[in-house]
C-alpha cells in the first residue's frame, strides 16, 4: 500500500516526504527502543513511535524504513525535521496513540491484502 | 597488515554527538551495498555497526571504526576512549544497560547493544579497561558454509 493511501486514512500531517507518497508500505512496527527497531524492523516498515529526537532519522535510513508516525501529538526537534527532509525520510505526526496508529495501520495493511 | 586484496577506511566517532550518530554505519551499507554484498549479510552489518556506533557516541569521548573488506571477510573494528566496561559479562546479558535516564527516555539503554553484536556477526571478541576504553572486532563472513 503506498504512503500516500496511509496518510489519507490515518489522517497524518506531513513534516517532510512529499514526493516520496507513492512508496510502498510493506508492513509496520510499533516501538520507542531504537535498538529494538534497529534489530527487528523490516525494511518498507512504516515505524510508529513517540521518540522524536534526531537519531530516529539514521536508524529510518539505516533500516530502509518507508517512514517515520510520531504518535501523541508530539512534535519532533527541528533538527528532526531537517535532517528527515535532507535524508528523504518521510515523516509525519499523528495526535493518536501508539495502539490508535497501529490498530488503524494492521488493519489498513490487511484489507489491502 | 594489509593485504593486497583487502579494502581498508578509518571513520572517526564524535562522543556525545548524537546528531551525526548513525552517520557512520549509514556510510558503511552504502559502501557494503556499491561492492555488492549480499543484502542479508548487510543488514547484519548494520545492526552490529549501529550499536557499536551508538556506544562510543553513549559511553566515550571519542573512538574509531576501522573496516576492512577482503574477498573472505568484512571486518569491522571500534576502539574508543572512554569509561569502559567493568563487567563485560555482565554487559552481554540482555536487558542490562548503564545508560542515564536522559538516554533512556531517548530510546537507549535497552541493554540489548552488545547482545546485538554478537547475535549478528560471526566472530565477535571485545576488551576493555574500565577509564581507559574498550576495543571491539567483529567479522563477518562472506562464505555462508564458513558462517554457519
Amino acid at each position: 500500500m503506498t504512503l500516500k493511501k496511509i496518510v489519507r486514512h490515518l489522517s497524518l500531517t506531513m513534516v517532510s516526504g512529499a514526493s516520496l507518497l507513492t512508496k510502498e508500505v510493506k508492513t509496520g512496527y510499533a516501538s520507542d527502543l531504537l535498538s529494538d527497531v534497529i534489530a527487528h524492523a523490516q525494511p518498507d516498515s512504516l515505524w510508529v513511535t513517540l521518540q522524536t529526537h534526531v537519531n530516529i532519522i539514521a536508524v529510518a535510513k539505516l533500516k530502509d524504513l518507508a517512514g517515520i508516525v510520531i504518535v501523541n501529538g508530539r512534535q519532533p526537534d527541528e533538527e528532526t525535521k531537517q535532517k528527515a527532509q535532507a535524508e528523504k525520510i518521510p515523516l509525519f505526526l499523528s495526535k493518536e496513540t501508539a495502539f490508535q496508529v497501529s490498530g488503524k495501520l494492521y488493519q489498513l495493511l490487511n484489507e489491502g491484502k | 597488515m594489509t593485504r593486497d586484496d583487502e579494502f581498508r577506511q578509518t571513520f572517526k566517532i564524535k562522543g556525545r554527538d548524537f546528531s551525526h550518530a548513525g552517520g557512520v554505519s549509514t556510510e558503511i551499507k552504502e559502501i557494503l551495498q556499491e561492492i555488492g554484498i549480499p543484502t542479508q549479510l548487510i543488514r547484519r552489518v548494520a545492526i552490529a555497526s549501529y550499536e557499536a556506533e551508538m556506544n562510543v557516541v553513549m559511553y566515550a569521548q571519542q573512538g574509531k571504526l576501522i573496516l576492512s573488506i577482503n574477498p573472505e571477510t568484512i571486518q569491522i573494528e571500534v576502539e574508543d576512549k572512554g569509561q569502559g566496561i567493568k563487567d563485560i559479562e555482565l554487559a552481554m546479558q540482555e536487558g542490562y544497560s548503564t545508560a542515564t535516564e536522559e538516554m533512556r527516555e531517548m530510546g537507549f539503554g535497552a541493554g540489548m547493544g552488545l547482545p546485538n553484536i554478537k547475535k549478528n556477526s560471526h566472530v565477535f571478541l571485545i576488551t576493555s579497561t574500565p577509564g581507559v576504553g574498550t576495543y571491539l572486532k567483529m567479522i563477518f563472513y562472506l562464505d555462508h558454509e564458513k558462517a554457519s
